[in-house]
């Protein structure tokens, strides 16, 4: 098992976001945790990277390694997890390649970092053409595909994805899913969290349903897409 | 015209020391967005750090009975040795007063700086007392008279070496890897754990690197006027802090060239009226362009600025 998670509980002033939830991730698979807007999928994520602080009992495991003893940056250059912020957050007033270099800072691995670059701009070619410019004259989608280059440069081990697909167009979005798949080929698990729950379950192994802060539903994606529940709430139907 | 140049030298000089030090409370806001109110007093310890390397250079110099070097390379080893000790203050100060209230709100914050602030000034004086002490001169003032503009050579050492640690800084921010997470921090402070950088060490080169300029700032100052006191960086650090601001926060060239604006405006100001109006009519100026451009020259409103 790469990553589990037992009990994770998690309040804002006192509210609380996430009501023991208990998932875990094995090497190289893809899994997605759906559900509604306030749900506590992207505070699930910003637990894993120690963005936001647990309550005791929470368990966080990632190979062998008790996440709670690492600070956050340490979770992403020690333990190798990457994540890739809701609404992308990209260092707008720094050049592409300054985005990508920032997320190599505490790599000590100069020339696995260089093959990295390559493999990064083999994924997406449209990144390369554009590293002198500055990425927040980028368009969003371009913007999407840095923020995840970024991640993919900052650590391999998994990826933890925050609505890849938001304001992208169909299209786009597509090509997305295909450069992830990609990247999960070559060894990287990802941990995706998304509103477009269709997308996500056709793209991952197995789901989560959160409603609320709490668990209703985990089970195989084919599972789930057929699962007349989640049909009515999640699939229009 | 000879008169015109004239001022326009001593306006750089005394553009120097407010740009030097409106960089570091620039670059602190930039990246922490906080007021170090601190840091003139950071500018008054620079000053004093370089009097004591200084004086014990010369004790070691004349006890070891060493062939002396010439004083400018002295003085070169002084500021650079200062600026280092004077860096390790500016990290103390922000890992004792400033990191523990990260989370607290920004008044509070600002309220521990004016605290720290006081704490050097009085903690200076219970310990020095309160003589003045005299700066040793290391180097001799040269008059040279170009086209009736008299230049000294300290004057033209002063301006050139501001310049020169102003370069220095912005090769550093822009092309290495620490100023590139500095300008990461100051775009989006919240996202940079995620790229594996450590926050608080950026913080604390932050504080460093704008402490370093201070003591440079302060040993430059003390070079053109030798007397030194623990208020000396009262009121030179409120008029570097405005500089700051009407250059733009978090802007290292706003900082600068309004450094060096304030020093124009202070000369040009005490030429045309009676030198106890200059501050008034200084600092009316100054109101006159904030009123204009709330967010300086160079600044950007942080509205849309996101913390994760």
């Amino acid at each position: 098992m790469l990553l589990s998670v037992e009990n994770l509980c998690v309040s804002y002033d006192k509210i609380r976001a996430l009501h023991n939830f208990s998932f875990h991730i094995d090497e190289g698979e893809i899994v997605c945790i759906i559900g509604a807007n306030g749900a506590g999928k992207s505070t699930t994520l910003r637990a894993i990277s120690r963005m936001v602080p647990v309550e005791a009992g929470s368990k966080l495991e990632f190979m062998d390694h008790n996440l709670l003893d690492y600070a956050a940056d340490k979770v992403v250059s020690q333990l190798g997890i990457s994540h890739v912020p809701e609404g992308r957050r990209i260092f707008g007033n720094m050049t592409v390649m300054e985005n990508l270099k920032l997320a190599t800072f505490s790599r000590k691995d100069p020339d696995q970092i260089e093959r990295d670059l390559g493999r990064v701009f083999a994924i997406f070619p449209r990144l390369e053409e554009r590293k002198t410019q500055k990425a927040g004259t980028m368009s969003g989608g371009e913007q999407q595909m840095l923020a995840v280059g970024r991640a993919f440069m900052s650590g391999r081990r998994i990826m933890l994805l925050d609505e890849p697909s938001m304001g992208l167009a169909p299209l786009l979005m597509q090509s997305m899913f295909d450069a992830l798949k990609q990247i999960n080929e070559e060894g990287t698990a990802i941990l995706l969290v998304e509103q477009n729950a269709r997308m996500a379950l056709k793209f991952a192994q197995r789901g989560y349903v959160l409603e609320t802060g709490n668990l209703v539903l985990e089970g195989d994606s084919k599972d789930l897409l057929g699962n007349p529940e989640v049909k009515k709430a999640y699939l229009g139907g | 015209m000879a008169f015109f140049l004239q001022n326009v030298v001593n306006a750089l000089q005394a553009g120097s020391f407010y740009a030097l030090i409106a960089l570091g409370y620039s670059m602190v806001y930039g990246v922490l967005l906080l007021f170090n109110f601190a840091h003139g007093d950071i500018f008054m310890v620079g000053a004093y750090v370089g009097f004591f390397v200084t004086t014990g250079a010369l004790l070691l110099v004349s006890t070891l009975g060493l062939v002396a070097l010439p004083g400018w390379v002295v003085l070169v080893l002084v500021i650079l040795v200062a600026m280092l000790i004077t860096a390790f203050v500016g990290v103390a100060v922000e890992r004792i007063g400033y990191r523990p209230l990260r989370q607290a709100p920004r008044a509070s914050a600002a309220i521990t700086g004016l605290m720290i602030g006081i704490i050097l000034e009085t903690g200076n004086l219970a310990l020095l007392g309160a003589t003045r002490l005299s700066f040793p001169e290391l180097i001799q003032t040269t008059t040279y008279t170009v086209g009736g503009v008299t230049l000294t050579n300290k004057r033209i050492m002063i301006v050139g070496v501001a310049l020169l640690l102003m370069f220095a800084l912005h090769q550093f921010v822009q092309r290495t890897k620490w100023g590139m997470a500095m300008r990461a921090m100051a775009y989006d402070f919240g996202v940079v754990p995620l790229m594996g950088v450590p926050l608080n060490s950026i913080a604390a080169l932050t504080f460093a690197l704008g402490s370093g300029l201070a003591a440079a700032a302060g040993i430059l100052f003390s070079v053109a006027y030798p007397v030194l006191n623990p208020y000396m960086g009262i009121t030179v650090g409120w008029k570097a802090f405005v500089a700051a601001i009407i250059g733009g926060r978090g802007s290292i060239l706003g900082a600068a060239l309004a450094g060096f604006l304030l020093g124009f405006i202070e000369i040009f100001v005490a030429v045309i009226f009676a030198s106890t109006y200059r501050d008034l009519i200084a600092f009316s100026i100054i109101l006159l362009i904030l009123i204009f451009r709330p967010h300086g020259f160079f600044g950007e409103a942080h509205t849309s600025r996101l913390r994760l």
